[in-house]
């Protein structure tokens, strides 16, 4: 039986030759090339991916792919670290700044010949939940150019009307979110925190998996909060982000906090099967700002578990709305020590002053920093200060204890996987978004992912529907840790019952003749 | 709450970061009043929680030598140095005198 993932696809079209991987590169350098307006990448590595791309072709001459990616462009967040590339965190702190080794997820990718074809855009350090605090510029929604976006807008608008009715694509991992939904890359890797693969992945019509806390390395991931990052994997169909996920998981000796269990790699079933399973609606996830667009949605999936046969019952998560505040506090007090490192000594930006060491440090932190990180390491460091560490710090951690227990007790209770909203919205206009600060923003657009960040659950964003402007709308499914297959099966079959619609953009029609989009004909509808 | 001087001199000695304007205090005044909310929550007798995978042991590998000699590699990026030395600007002046 043929399976239906695309990067599988593509990867069989590789092999019989029906493309090369040298072709396949230039489609989507090209592609990038044209869709710059989309300010996705911050580096593209044409000359590296070229040079991987005739590598896989020579290896697949010989009848010898590395793997199901061997071939593939795939595309990085701007906070790993890539040898010999650039790696800037969208911040003036590290411009200039060239990796002197991999990630350990970079590594993995590029030893199963994965095609490297840029790093992208993202909020400055990670912080954010739009994509637009970058010292780049802000990353736009590749759906603003989409006809079915434009057919929305009011008809008689004007041109710079137009201009300034693009959306955002939701962050922190936007560039990566962005490019996956363009076609310019088949896979890319993301960061989530708080939600930053899963928020984008919302607004950009793409799947964005959060794996569990422990699954796969963070070695070479720029840290924010040490205790909840991790690498996010986007796609376009979870499928994909199955084979991406096989292919990542698994102990590091390099990231202390990778669990040691051996990780199995999974295929998923063709035709999942819900009807023996239990999936929660968490009663608190109807949170004050939900449109009403994606509460029916929501509902309607509900519906689809039912008609199927699973067991749907309204479950309840208490310490829901507390996550946000519990992550502030301890989010900014990671961020403080972890931010501390950027001295201008051993890399990075340098200030010219000289009059003393600490005035040079001051200096370069107040150049190389832009004002939200500069102001979650002081809210970190006052949360850090002696006295306030216990009315703080301390009972952060405690109501984290208090919110990954909600959990533990639902999935104990026999809900095996948790279906909520990513979002509260579709994706806001960026002069919209831009009206509110970051922490405002951050606050509304990580309130529904956050928690899993908190508890360290695997969860993903999986896309469901177009809403009234004609933009994506996703729908989350969490799980208990380590249980990605189950997480993932779920997935599927929600994916298949859905049938998201294809992105129907200007640029990829002229670029592609089936294979980036993996159709058969040339023509659409 | 208000945050006092005493307080903003000290954080910006410990945090090296300067907000020497009216919107860097009033961001933290904001920071601190959202992180407030925390206290509404009866947290007696609950443990607080450093990490997720606190019921299972942190890999040690073994305290064998397995890379390194990249000092080259490592001195790159560095904007001043000497040898193999990092260079930092002379003198113990503190930022900001108590």
């Amino acid at each position: 039986a043929v399976k239906r993932t695309l990067c599988f696809q593509v990867s069989a079209a590789l092999r019989e030759g029906q493309i090369t991987p040298t072709e396949l590169c230039q489609r989507c350098l090209s592609l990038i090339k044209s869709t710059k307006f989309l300010n996705a990448y911050i580096t593209v590595t044409e000359e590296t991916a070229l040079k991987q791309a005739e590598e896989s072709e020579e290896r697949l001459r010989r009848g010898q792919p590395l793997g199901v990616l061997d071939g593939i462009p795939v595309a990085v967040k701007d906070n790993f670290n890539t040898a010999g590339i650039e790696t800037t965190c969208a911040s003036n702190m590290l411009r200039g700044y060239i990796s002197p080794y991999n990630a350990t997820v970079v590594q993995k990718l590029l030893d199963q010949g994965a095609v490297l074809v840029g790093k992208t855009n993202l909020d400055e350090f990670a912080m954010g939940s739009g994509s637009t605090d970058g010292v780049f510029g802000p990353v736009r929604n590749p759906w603003s150019y989409s006809r079915q976006y434009k057919e929305k807008s009011a008809p008689k608008s004007h041109p710079e009307d137009k201009e300034s009715k693009w959306v955002i694509t939701g962050g922190s991992s936007g560039g990566s979110a962005a490019a996956v939904s363009s076609f310019t890359c088949f896979a890319a890797l993301g960061s989530d925190t708080g939600g930053s693969t899963r928020n984008p992945a919302a607004h950009c019509g793409v799947v964005g998996l959060k794996p569990t806390y422990g699954l796969i390395s963070r070695h070479g991931l720029i840290p924010l909060v040490n205790s909840m990052d991790v690498p996010g994997i986007l796609t376009r169909c979870v499928d994909d982000a199955a084979v991406v996920l096989g292919l990542l998981a698994g102990h590091d000796p390099k990231d202390s906090t990778t669990i040691q269990d051996e990780f199995k790699p999974f295929e998923l079933p063709n035709l999942p099967d819900v009807s023996k399973l239990s999936i929660g609606i968490p009663k608190e996830y109807h949170a004050p700002g939900l449109s009403s667009e994606i509460l029916a949605l929501w509902s309607k999936a509900a519906d689809l578990f039912k008609k199927a046969g699973a067991k749907v019952i309204e479950v309840s998560l208490p310490h829901t709305r507390y996550s946000i505040v519990c992550y502030h506090v301890l989010c900014t007090a990671e961020v403080a020590s972890n931010m501390a490192r950027f001295d201008g000594l051993e890399y990075g930006h340098r200030s010219d002053t000289d009059k003393s060491t600490e005035s040079m440090y001051a200096a370069t932190r107040r150049e190389g920093f832009n004002a939200v990180v500069r102001g979650r390491i002081l809210s970190g460091n006052y949360f850090l200060l002696k006295q306030n560490y216990e009315r703080y710090f301390v009972k952060a951690q405690q109501v984290r204890r208090l919110i990954a227990h909600d959990f533990s007790k639902v999935f104990g209770s026999g809900v095996d996987v948790l279906l909520t909203p990513t979002t509260l919205t579709d994706a806001a206009p960026y002069t919209e978004f831009i009206k509110e600060d970051n922490r405002t923003r951050s606050a509304q657009g990580d309130i529904l992912t956050q928690a899993a960040n908190m508890a360290g659950l695997p969860a993903i964003n999986v896309p469901a529907a177009l809403s009234e402007r004609g933009l994506p709308v996703g729908l989350q499914f969490i799980g208990p840790s380590f249980q990605e297959k189950q997480l993932l099966t779920v997935a599927k079959w929600f994916e298949k019952q859905v049938e998201f619609p294809r992105i129907q953009l200007e640029e990829v029609k002229r670029h592609d003749h089936g294979v980036l989009q993996h159709q058969k004909s040339a023509s659409f509808s | 709450q208000a945050v006092t001087v005493e307080v903003l001199d000290h954080l910006e000695r410990l945090a090296l970061v300067d907000f020497r304007d009216s919107e860097g205090v009033e961001r933290l005044q904001k920071a601190i009043q959202f992180a407030d909310q925390l206290h509404e929550v009866n947290t007696d007798g609950i443990e607080p929680m450093d990490s997720v995978l606190e019921d299972r042991c942190l890999y040690l590998r073994g305290d064998d030598v397995t890379e390194g000699n990249c000092t080259k590699e490592l001195m790159k990026n560095a904007r001043e140095k000497v040898e193999e030395y990092f260079v930092a600007p002379p003198g113990i002046v503190l930022l900001i005198k108590i």
